[in-house]
């Protein structure tokens, strides 16, 4: 009964912060601020959803899977948006100011 | 000045990342009679993990591991299992790829479950090396190499 409870509401927050990345991704204005969105809120939406399901498991080896996605998700999004930043500003792509307004 | 060599971060994340999903492009291969997967998508995972060390280690520590001269050489020598394999049902009596006419001293089910995987291991290393093979085309990794 907790569990579950506990499982709705981790699944619920992850689907909202997959939600906002979502959003993000249209509505920010430049590639640092959409790789922002698309990478953050994506890896806790997705943490919190494994999560959620790990609970709603019980101990398990299922629930093990799960915690295995959560760890290498945790390493390698990161990464991933690290590298795709690092080569947009080591190729000289300007960050957007508010000053310039387009 | 920030120079291709310099991100501490991709690199161990790397190290650490190469042997799980070489792991798991084995796992792939081997359990594609019978859940999803297979042979071509586990070789795609394998030249992934070459070309994610090509991409991140850079030339002088990628290329010891899997030089660029074996690209093409493990592209022939799976297609050659595959063809292989199909061949040799077809000379011992069957039809091509027919797995229970395979030579080997087994019962009938063990022989399929062997062919299937010759078949599988023989795409994996084609896929493999023909991707692999591919991107250091492209990307001129053994030019001055």
């Amino acid at each position: 009964m907790i569990a579950e409870v506990v499982s709705n509401i981790l699944l619920l927050s992850g689907v909202a912060f997959s939600l906002l990345g979502s959003v993000g991704v249209i509505r920010l204005p430049d590639f640092y601020t959409r790789a922002h969105a698309a990478t953050k809120p994506d890896t806790l939406g997705l943490i919190l959803v494994m999560v959620g399901l790990a609970v709603r498991q019980g101990v398990d080896i299922n629930s093990a899977k799960l915690l295995l996605i959560v760890a290498i998700v945790a390493m390698a999004n990161p990464a991933g948006a690290h590298a795709l930043g690092r080569s947009a500003i080591r190729t000289g792509l300007q960050p957007w100011l508010k000053r310039e307004k387009p | 000045m920030i120079t291709r060599k310099d991100s501490v971060i991709l690199d161990v994340v790397t190290r650490i990342m190469v042997p799980f999903i070489q792991i798991f492009a084995f796992y792939v291969i081997f359990h594609g009679h019978y859940s999803p997967g297979g042979g071509f998508q586990g070789g795609a995972l394998l030249a992934g993990s070459v070309l994610l060390q090509r991409i991140v280690l850079g030339r002088d520590r990628s290329l010891p591991g899997f030089p660029v001269k074996w690209g093409v050489p493990f592209g022939v020598i799976g297609v050659l299992l595959f063809f292989g394999t199909g061949l040799l049902a077809q000379v011992m009596g069957g039809n091509f790829l027919q797995y229970d006419a395979l030579p080997f001293p087994m019962d009938e089910v063990w022989l399929r479950n062997t062919g299937i995987l010759l078949v599988e291991i023989g795409v994996a290393f084609a896929v493999m090396g023909t991707l692999i093979a591919i991107f250091d085309e492209l990307s001129g990794a053994g030019e001055e190499a």
